[in-house]
């Protein structure tokens, strides 16, 4: 498909094979594991940045709500998993048994509706792509076409962030409330508790996050990648060339909301349960952090992002819990402050030319290093 | 549903459930003035005005603290102290933050808005470290307390009125800043256009640090007020901060007026259902509506229309 | 006047065309007719309404009455991109290039193929394209500068660059507002020489405030003044009409 460049230029070579080399060899080979378990539910959230560099980086849409598609998915998982562990002799002792344990707390006597299809393993797996996208679409359409962007689109996607948190804790019956939904054993008879089956579902994971890589790295090849940066820079211009603003604006926002929710239906098996908690406003704006820390820009700068601002929470917060909060917001600070570029900005502007310089005596490619170009906000809704 | 209720019984409940909504309308109103001048009229998304708040919260709570230990005799008055302290408290920390923060992010509101977030996670943790964990409750003077017996029936907290007049107080503070003062002039020529502002002899920086501060100003007086209806901790500033952008977004962003009359209306809609639903389902409820109106209506309700 | 015409026979006819601001009128009942291969120049004192009524033919504003017919379609409920497809092509007053992008993609993304989502996600630089963009690149002076990210133009630079953007749409109505605004006096030359190559085959509607660049390039001058016409004619015949003298030379 690919005709104009390389699919990956030599940087992007670099990047892409040690992230492999580490993901798929060097973690598994030295750490136990629960290490390995960890760093599987921070790769969870590689997922959502990923998404957030085309859909923030790229098109310039900033989504403050991308922990609901991340729960969307998470919990069209959970739902499946609640299911199967809730069959009838595991449940015998409820005075409805068969129904999960939190309904049968809550008095209520009968499945609900919007529970049944998750009886089924590829209807689930059709759900998490499905609700998630379809939902995007909705307000994706509703107000790109409308031209709600900028701030009020950030705005409007953190009240949904928020409206569906209070939602899910509010519906205890049906949702499981604020300790959402727990004890999950086993995917299709197979117990995912295990150490064996967490060591495979980590690989499954690192597959599934190669794939979402090799799909973004396409999209932003293509024409549509360069029209998400040239909408960003100049609106008015793309439309007046031709094209449907919204329409691009739709996709790049449901690419983001599809990989976030396989981000989260992943999250669910690996940690084992689903919560409220990773849904509403701050877990979303902390998923934007990842994905500022990594570089807005860079697909490979999201998944280190994520891996290294959620080890850096895990260690703080466990020796310094006082500390973490400092830190993050400190780190969100700096960052938007003096690095807009991320760590792949740093890389750029300040790494890869020392390399260069090393290896050879190339000539600098043309400036389009972070250091001395201003980032690019798309304004306010007209 | 009303078959129990007599229909007095009836008339005082939904008199009383009007003046709640009235006291949410007067908490709405103090916690989007100062976001309706900070991001109305400067464009600037504080996602700390929250914490603004409740450091202005915490400066009633000292100083009520301080007027029981050293000044007890002067205890009845000292809510209007603290007030000012509040202000002065809030107001000054909102300048330091314009000037090592929002002013190199101008031309950038989108990463305004990821940085007051780090401001607001530092602040929280700072309250916490300092006041601890736990909400923290002021004493209400006497003649705060208690209520006034409208009607045999009805029943209106003392200091709920009391809330709700000094929120008309500010509210007209603020429009005659805006509106009719030398400097109101000179933000909103600041705001229409910086060059232009600047080249007939405004101090553009200056106007931009003195606007904010007193945004941030008139949240510490918001926070302060709400220590008489309410306890205060270290992350209540993030419960509210939804809200307020929705009241502010709602209302029509540039508009004083419609951030008014959109905190009326929220306010009501949402007293209005607690009394059919739940708490939590009338707030999903009331936010859904708000979102769906701005869909259709980005502009917000009460914005003017302008030429482009 | 020109009254008495079939409107089909004209490739852009503006009826009866207002708009509101809250109340003000920025463009007040206004009718012209553009003619095929016509170039078109509109001038008049700031806030004439020149700016809105290009606004309103490419759909960036709403008209509040009116109609604008293009070869038989009505562009008022028309989307912007359906206007654009239509073949009306808008250059802004202020250059707007993607500054992000190099010389080559800049281009590129005008070329009219692939512009829906799908489109894009399959769109190939195959032969065709490339050598479209390198002819363009050629016409605008920018053929050496392929590579260069857009944001490394000088001003002039950026001009031409957009109205290459247009040129590779090829629109049967090119609108420019004010091409040569902050122009050197070398490139404001090069840039009448380009659009003297650029407007054979089309219709043109320019908004130029530079007398000589309008009486070397203009068939025709529509004089607006506050939202109406004022005067409408050649050159020459808009240059003696007296009301015209009275609004510019003023009181």
């Amino acid at each position: 498909m690919i005709i104009n460049s390389r699919f990956f230029d030599r940087s992007e070579l670099i990047g892409f094979i040690a992230l492999a080399l580490l993901l798929f060899i060097i973690l598994p080979l030295t750490l136990d594991i629960f290490r390995l378990n960890l760093v599987a539910k921070y790769l969870t959230y590689a997922f959502v940045a990923i998404g957030l560099v085309l859909c923030w980086g790229y098109g310039g849409i900033l989504s403050l709500g991308q922990g609901v598609f991340f729960g969307l998915g998470g919990y069209c998982m959970a739902m499946y998993l609640k299911l199967e562990a809730s069959s009838v002799a595991n449940t015998k002792i409820q005075s409805t048994p068969g129904i999960p344990d939190f309904m049968d707390w809550n008095q209520i006597t009968e499945l609900p509706m919007f529970w049944k299809p998750f009886h089924s393993f590829p209807l689930t797996l059709l759900a998490i792509i499905l609700v998630p996208g379809i939902f995007a679409f909705i307000i994706g359409a509703a107000m790109f076409k409308r031209r709600v962007g900028g701030v009020y689109f950030a705005i409007i996607t953190q009240a949904i962030a928020a409206i569906l948190t209070i939602l899910i804790v509010g519906q205890q019956g049906y949702t499981g409330g604020i300790n959402g939904i727990t004890d999950l054993r086993t995917l299709h008879g197979w117990d995912i508790r295990t150490d064996h089956a967490k060591f495979i579902l980590y690989f499954v994971e690192v597959l599934l996050l190669f794939g979402c890589i090799v799909v973004a790295q396409f999209i932003r090849l293509t024409k549509l990648g360069r029209i998400l940066v040239a909408m960003r820079e100049k609106e008015d211009r793309v439309r007046f060339s031709g094209y449907s603003v919204a329409n691009f604006k739709i996709f790049a926002f449901c690419v983001a909301a599809v990989f976030a929710a396989i981000g989260g239906a992943l999250f669910t098996l690996e940690v084992g349960f689903m919560s409220p908690s990773f849904v509403g406003i701050v877990p979303s704006i902390e998923m934007v952090i990842y994905t500022a820390v990594g570089g807005r820009m860079s697909i490979f700068g999201a998944v280190w992002g994520s891996l290294l601002v959620n080890f850096a929470k895990t260690s703080l917060s466990e020796s310094f819990p006082q500390l973490w909060l400092f830190g993050l917001g400190a780190l969100f600070i700096a960052v938007v402050l003096l690095f807009p570029g991320g760590l792949s900005g740093i890389w750029q502007d300040y790494v890869q030319p020392r390399i260069d310089r090393l290896i050879s005596s190339r000539k600098p490619k043309s400036g389009n290093g972070w250091a001395d170009k201003s980032v690019a906000d798309s304004a306010p809704a007209e | 549903m009303f078959g129990d209720y007599s229909l007095g019984d009836l008339g005082a409940i939904f008199a009383m459930q009007g003046f709640a909504g009235l006291i949410l309308f007067s908490v709405y109103v103090l916690m989007a003035l100062g976001l309706a001048i900070i991001f109305g009229q400067m464009g600037v998304i504080n996602m700390a005005h929250g914490e603004f708040m409740i450091l202005g919260a915490y400066v009633t709570w000292m100083t009520s603290n301080a007027f029981q230990q050293y000044l007890p005799s002067l205890f009845p008055g000292y809510f209007f102290v603290a007030m000012i302290l509040a202000f002065i408290a809030s107001g000054a920390l909102g300048m330091l933050v314009e000037w090592g923060l929002i002013r190199h992010l101008y031309k950038r509101p989108l990463d305004t808005l990821l940085a007051t977030w780090g401001l607001s996670l530092i602040l929280q943790q700072a309250y916490r470290s300092i006041f601890g964990a736990r909400e923290v409750g002021v004493d209400l003077p006497e003649w705060m307390m208690g209520s006034w017996q409208a009607t045999d029936t009805i029943q209106i907290p003392i200091n709920g009125m009391f809330v709700m007049a000094l929120t008309i107080l500010i509210t007209i503070a603020v429009s005659y800043v805006l509106f009719w003062s030398r400097w109101g002039r000179q933000v909103r020529a600041v705001v229409q256009n910086r060059v232009m502002a600047g080249a007939v002899g405004i101090n553009t920086e200056k106007v931009d640090r003195y606007t904010f501060g007193l945004g941030c100003g008139i949240a510490g007086v918001a926070g302060s007020a709400f220590t008489m209806i309410g306890s205060t901790g270290p992350t209540a500033g993030q419960l509210y901060i939804v809200d307020t952008f929705l009241v502010v977004v709602f209302g029509g962003a540039a508009s004083l007026f419609g951030t008014i009359a959109s905190a009326f209306t929220i306010s009501q809609t949402q007293s209005t259902l607690e009394f059919f639903l739940s708490g939590s389902m009338a707030k999903v409820i009331t936010l859904l509506a708000i979102v769906a109106i701005l869909m259709m209506r980005p502009q917000g309700l009460f914005a003017l229309k302008v030429r482009k | 006047m020109l009254v008495g015409h079939q409107p089909k026979e004209f490739l852009l006819a503006v009826e009866a065309l207002t708009v509101s601001f809250d109340g003000f009128k920025a463009v007040n009942d206004l009718s012209f007719y553009v003619e095929e291969n016509e170039i078109r120049v509109i001038i008049g004192p700031n806030g004439a309404g020149k700016t809105t009524v290009l606004d309103l033919i490419c759909g960036k504003t709403k008209a509040t009455s009116g109609s604008i017919q293009f070869r038989g379609k009505e562009l008022t409920r028309m989307k912007e991109n359906e206007i654009v497809q239509a073949g009306v092509g808008r250059k802004f007053q202020t250059p707007s290039v993607y500054d992000d992008l190099t010389v080559f993609e800049n281009l590129e993304i005008s070329y009219p193929r692939g512009r829906t989502v799908f489109g894009a996600l399959t769109f190939q630089r195959d032969a065709a394209v490339r050598q479209r963009v390198e002819e363009v690149a050629e016409m605008i002076f920018l053929k050496d500068k392929l590579d260069m990210y857009a944001d490394l133009l000088s001003h002039g630079q950026k001009q031409w660059l957009e109205i290459g953007m247009l040129l590779i749409q090829d629109p049967d109505l090119l609108m420019l507002d004010e091409p040569v605004a902050g122009m050197s006096v070398s490139e404001r030359a090069k840039t009448a020489e380009l659009l003297n190559r650029i407007i054979k085959d089309r219709s043109v509607l320019v908004i130029e405030h530079d007398m000589k660049f309008v009486e070397d390039i203009a068939h025709k001058v529509t004089v607006l003044h506050q939202g109406q016409i004022l005067s409408e004619g050649t050159m020459e015949h808009v240059k003696n009409d007296p009301k015209v003298i009275e609004v510019y030379l003023g009181h």
